[in-house]
């Protein structure tokens, strides 16, 4: 954090760089839930929608502070069911499809990686309600990590098939990591008034991470993704037609059913 | 799947209790996936603040074939039980 902060950034800055984790988040619980009915045993299947819960959870409060931070008057639910997917905010890594047990094991590495390095600085905000999201999340989120980090390495040091898998997501995801770690215009603004970490520190302790747990999992780490590989833009509102697919689903209820309360 | 996992039995202890209890059991392919499986699923509403996870198949049971042997015996001696002691208010757990 700078010890001289420049001006706060305008609300709306604000209420769209807690829109990208709300999202991120939410997108995210919703992939781990599609497993519900389908996890490999029963004791998995609560443990993924353990994590789901908890992502939900965080995802709730983020949502329900961009809509402050908006000041338009709408609700969490508002945001997370009422909007178009050109809206959603979400890295793009979160809404790939489970292909299988280790995709998702690996898509979950390389986010829960992601979401530590990241509440771990904004914890430190001058933000405050930034901090205390994050002060909240961190736990469920180291637990996060070591839950699929434990799968990656059961895995990856597994049977042939198994790691023949995670070799495949690995090879297949990474490609979506550089977003993760790229900054543009409202990353800087957030560091450079304090409010969140900045961008090469997430990345470093996003990276040291990831090595972690793949030097657990014997897998070797992928060349970084290069200048030429297009960085995905997820996080400014453009994604494939597998969030489309998602927010069709997770949002079916409520567009059908108006103002329903449950 | 999860057929072929062995079995683990768990045991936790309540944030207000003193000992671990056994709760249930799980499947899982290694101590620490039956511990996270434990907290999964028997710690979700705060049950507890530990977890202790055995395989099942390391407990020695007795056999209730010798249920007589090993038990009879001290049903007719109720002098073991300190049924005859005042406690005292001081001493919270006896």
């Amino acid at each position: 954090m700078s010890a001289a902060p420049d001006a706060l950034p305008a609300p709306a800055v604000r209420a769209r760089y807690v829109l990208r984790l709300a999202d991120t988040s939410l997108v995210l619980a919703q992939r781990l839930s599609e497993w519900i009915g389908r996890a490999p045993a029963l004791e998995e299947e609560l443990g993924l929608a353990n994590v789901a819960l908890d992502l939900l959870g965080q995802a709730r409060s983020l949502l329900t502070y961009a809509a402050e931070l908006e000041g338009r008057g709408r609700s969490e639910d508002d945001l997370a069911y009422l909007r178009e997917p050109d809206e959603f905010l979400s890295a793009t890594l979160a809404e790939q499809p489970n292909r299988d047990f280790a995709a998702a094991i690996v898509r979950q590495v390389l986010l829960d990686a992601f979401q530590m390095a990241l509440y771990e600085g904004l914890a430190r905000s001058e933000d405050s309600r930034l901090a205390q999201i994050a002060t909240k999340s961190l736990p469920e989120t180291r637990y996060h990590f070591r839950y699929s980090a434990g799968w990656l390495a059961r895995l990856g040091d597994g049977t042939e098939e198994s790691r023949r898998r995670v070799v495949v997501a690995l090879e297949d995801l990474w490609r979506f990591t550089g977003e993760l770690i790229a900054s543009d215009e409202i990353d800087e603004a957030m560091a450079a008034a304090g409010l969140a970490p900045s961008a090469s520190a997430v990345a470093a302790r996003w990276s040291a991470l990831v090595s972690e747990a793949l030097e657990g999992a014997t897998l070797e780490r992928p060349p970084a993704v290069g200048p030429d590989t297009p960085v995905p833009c997820g996080r400014r509102g453009e994604h494939s037609e597998h969030l489309n697919q998602l927010l069709s689903e997770m949002q079916h209820l409520p567009r059908a059913h108006p103002g329903t309360r449950w | 799947m999860s057929s072929q996992w062995p079995l683990y039995e768990v045991f936790i202890r309540a944030r207000s209790g003193l000992e671990h209890k056994h709760v249930g059991s799980v499947h899982a392919v290694d101590a620490r996936m039956a511990v996270e499986h434990a907290r999964d699923v028997y710690t979700r509403r705060q049950e507890g603040i530990s977890i202790w996870v055995v395989r099942s198949s390391d407990i020695v049971a007795s056999d209730p074939a010798e249920a007589d042997a090993l038990f009879e015996p001290a049903r007719d001696k109720i002098y073991r039980h300190p049924t005859f002691y005042d406690i005292p208010d001081e001493v919270k757990n006896l």
